[in-house]
């Protein structure tokens, strides 16, 4: 009797303890299938426009104007591609917003490396203080430069022309993209350099054979926000094209709404379809690159 | 001794010749049109006449003659105080409940990056058509799902920020991506610690994540003021600053001045306005962050 107790008193303990466990677990499960429905709900209404984007997009004109609206188009018109695109000389527009863009990805590059190879690697009196001034305009708003600078392209006949669009980029490609890529540079090891330099390299030779090849994940990321940004940009063509046929995509597209009326959705939805595609694919393909550039934008405060 | 001097020498002049086309960019497209466009502030300047100095009158008529810049500031101040901070807080939920999910994180982080790729003209097109108050997808989703009559969104006065504000949530990707990673960052035996130390769920929460997460908050809440106030897009192409001026951003106002009107002095001025209260608010949070934001080995808790 005596030498039963402990072991009783053993057995109680231990199914205590494993319906402590058991409840605990049960717990984690719950709390993880709540996640999960939160992040499907979450997951859906991110997917959600884009559906309703690409339903429209598909449908005749009669049954857009639908309640409650149908989601699975019916017939399936896909001329209304067809129709957005040569309503307004799409074609035109892309080629115009591809050669901005790439113009300006080959400026960043080109004028931003240089740059942030010269803080990153070469001394020099008052480096300090001009990577500071070269960095200030991160804070300032666009709207103050504005204006100043439409009246000097004006003096400069640039008006109306891509210049406004694209030359500034040639020059140092933006204070971000400096201090990204300097920062991307100070993490390859210098004695690369020194190693280059004793087989004769010269500075220029360093950047380009070292430097370069060695930095592609931060020389992508600059890229990929370079594209986005010049492919989606709005208010610079606006101001600076009035020819349409120079027109970018973006401002051609806000004007589709005026000229082909308001109420022609289903072009609307397919020429905007269009128009995303291409930022749509790189994010695809590019993702890596993406993820880890908002990660280092984000880093640096 | 000579050779070394003359290689530092040649050092200096090739740093200056790489940064040369960014010096040269911040002179011209920068801090020349900041001067230019302070000396435009205080001019009577209609572009095909020259600038004819005015002293105060352009900041005497924003402030007590013209209703229309301090309406916008309120508008664009509505927007951003109200939308910034939601937004923040929907980030950070979001990243969490991403930190919890073990499996399929990296595909549910790209399904919610997915919106935050679309951005500009294409974007605000969509959202018209979602948040048309017949036929969008809004108010059928909220009469089917709640059974509640949604109201007229863009045309309504009093829903037209309300409805650009929930439509920013769609922007949140590069937010969760920023506070994902600061998650991932804290370390783990902190967690592990804490939790020999028998703390709660709650207490592990408000201890250990969100201080470690405020210098990321902080940041996100820097850039997210700084660029709510600069919106435009969606004032050009979705409500045209409608209904009876109800979201006439202050950036679309000034962009009416400039190119509209052409008052290029009154424009800079409004221009310097906005200038001066962005730097405003980040010294604001800037000074404020002491006491809130938890930097890893500092002292201060």
């Amino acid at each position: 009797m005596t030498s039963q107790a402990p072991a009783v008193r053993g057995k109680a303990a231990g199914s205590r303890r494993q319906s402590w466990l058991q409840r605990r677990s049960v717990r984690r499960v719950i709390a993880s299938a709540a996640t999960y429905a939160a992040l499907l709900v979450l997951a859906g209404l991110s997917i959600l426009p884009f559906l309703w984007m690409v339903s429209t997009s598909l449908k005749d004109p009669g049954s857009v104007f639908l309640f409650p609206p149908r989601w699975i188009p019916d017939p399936v018109v896909w001329s209304n591609y067809y129709e957005a695109l040569t309503f307004l000389p799409f074609a035109r527009y892309f080629a115009n917003t591809a050669f901005i863009t790439v113009a300006n990805i080959v400026g960043t590059l080109v004028s931003a490396s240089l740059a942030a190879y010269a803080f990153a690697r070469l001394r020099a009196p008052l480096k300090s203080l001009i990577f500071l001034m070269i960095l200030s305009p991160m804070f300032l708003p666009g709207q103050v430069t504005m204006i100043p600078l439409f009246i000097l392209y004006r003096h400069l006949n640039w008006i109306d022309t891509y210049n406004p669009l694209i030359v500034p980029a040639f020059f140092g490609g933006g204070a971000f993209n400096i201090f990204l890529l300097r920062q991307f540079f100070t993490t390859i090891p210098l004695e690369l350099d020194h190693a280059a330099r004793i087989d004769g390299c010269g500075e220029a030779g360093i950047l380009w054979r070292i430097v370069l090849p060695l930095s592609k994940p931060a020389l992508a990321t600059v890229t990929i926000f370079s594209f986005m940004g010049h492919w989606n940009d709005f208010l610079a063509p606006l101001i600076y094209i009035n020819s349409s046929a120079k027109l970018t995509v973006s401002v051609a597209l806000s004007r589709f709404r005026g000229e082909y009326g308001t109420t022609a959705w289903h072009l609307l939805m397919a020429a905007s379809i269009v128009a995303v595609l291409p930022c749509i694919l790189i994010f695809f393909f590019a993702q890596e690159y993406f993820v880890r550039g908002i990660q280092m934008t984000g880093m640096k405060g | 001794m000579v050779l070394r001097q003359s290689n530092t020498r040649r050092e200096a002049v090739l740093f200056y010749v790489f940064v040369g086309p960014a010096l040269l960019g911040l002179l011209i497209f920068t801090l020349g049109p900041m001067v230019a466009s302070f000396y435009f502030s205080f001019c009577d300047y209609e572009i095909v006449r020259a600038p004819e100095w005015v002293g105060l009158a352009n900041y005497h008529k924003m402030f007590f003659v013209d209703k229309l810049p301090l309406k916008s500031l309120g508008v664009t101040a509505y927007y951003s105080f109200v939308g910034v901070p939601i937004r923040l807080v929907a980030q950070f939920l979001v990243a969490l409940l991403l930190n919890r999910a073990l499996f399929g994180r990296s595909l549910f982080r790209t399904v919610l990056y997915l919106p935050s790729i679309v951005s500009g003209v294409a974007l605000s097109l969509l959202w018209v058509w979602l948040l048309n108050p017949e036929f969008g997808l809004v108010n059928y989703l909220l009469w089917e799902v709640f059974g509640i009559q949604g109201p007229r969104w863009l045309s309504s006065p009093d829903w037209v920020i309300p409805a650009l504000i929930v439509m920013s949530m769609w922007g949140i990707g590069g937010g969760i991506v920023i506070c994902l990673a600061g998650l991932q960052g804290i370390s783990e035996e902190l967690y592990e610690a804490a939790e020999l130390d028998g703390a709660s769920g709650l207490q592990k929460m408000l201890r250990i994540t969100v201080p470690h997460m405020t210098p990321v908050l902080f940041f996100n809440l820097i850039m997210g003021i700084i660029g709510s106030f600069q919106v435009f897009t969606q004032g050009y192409v979705m409500t045209g600053g409608g209904p009876s001026n109800a979201s006439l951003f202050y950036v679309l106002y000034l962009y009416w001045n400039a190119f509209n009107y052409f008052r290029m002095g009154y424009a800079s001025a409004l221009a310097w306005v906005l200038f001066a209260i962005i730097l405003a608010m980040t010294g604001l949070i800037f000074r404020s962050s002491s006491a809130w934001v938890y930097y890893e080995g500092s002292v201060q808790m």
